[in-house]
């Protein structure tokens, strides 16, 4: 399931909403992407931009991949743009299978492909102004491994 | 052709999105980049270092060597980041 929204997420409802319709779930693995303020940077707020459509699209094709790689049951992508501030929920990746090794797999896959090829932007708001965030090397280095 | 910008692309060039009708001599993402440096001091500015480029046509990343036609939707966009 894909959703790209504005609006916070209930990470247990969600859960809940899936493994209460499939008693063959025996893990999920799990990633929440949360808005940080490192020490030093004083970070106000960070917007979220993305290309509507195309994200979407995007995610569904990843999340096709990891269903064929992986013996999932079901898995959930849940991103959200707009205006966001430290500590606010970003994104949720969860993963469900029979056993914990294709949930924590296809969970790592799928966060690390979402850093570089879902296309989001992030615009810092701090003390000293606007920044767009830059891709990073050790965010390109992950995904090359799947 | 439909044009679409975003983040700080579209912030140097001012505007999110444009239609231009395409000449013949250009057929890949590579001559319109050329043909759009060359449409204002704006335009050249934000693409003047193709290297942080990005480009999909009709919602697909593609190559800077890929055909395109009047008919495609083309997004131009610095690396992703999400997550």
């Amino acid at each position: 399931m894909i959703k790209v929204q504005e609006n916070d997420f209930d990470v247990n409802l969600e859960i809940k909403k899936i493994t209460s319709q499939n008693k063959n779930i025996g893990g999920v693995g799990l990633f929440i992407g949360i808005v940080r303020d490192d020490y030093d940077k004083k970070l106000k707020s960070m917007t979220l931009e993305h290309y509507p459509i195309m994200t979407e699209k995007m995610l569904e094709k990843i999340n096709l991949e990891a269903k064929n790689r992986w013996k999932l049951i079901d898995s959930i992508i849940i991103h959200r743009y707009g205006k966001l501030y430290p500590g606010d929920q970003i994104v949720l990746v969860a993963t469900f299978s029979q056993h914990r090794k294709d949930a924590l797999e296809a969970c790592e896959f799928l966060i690390d492909w979402l850093k570089t090829k879902a296309p989001f932007w992030k615009l810092e708001a701090t003390n000293t102004g606007n920044k767009w965030v830059k891709e990073k090397n050790s965010d390109l280095e992950a995904v090359k491994k799947w | 052709m439909h044009i679409k910008y975003f983040s700080w692309v579209r912030d140097q060039i001012g505007v999110e999105s444009e239609n231009i009708t395409l000449s013949n001599e250009i057929t890949s993402v590579n001559d319109l980049l050329n043909y759009l440096k060359n449409k204002s001091e704006k335009h050249n500015k934000a693409l003047s270092d193709i290297s942080v480029i990005r480009c999909a046509v009709n919602m697909e990343v593609v190559n800077l060597d890929f055909s395109i036609d009047d008919n495609d939707e083309i997004a131009l966009f610095p690396p992703m980041t999400g997550g």
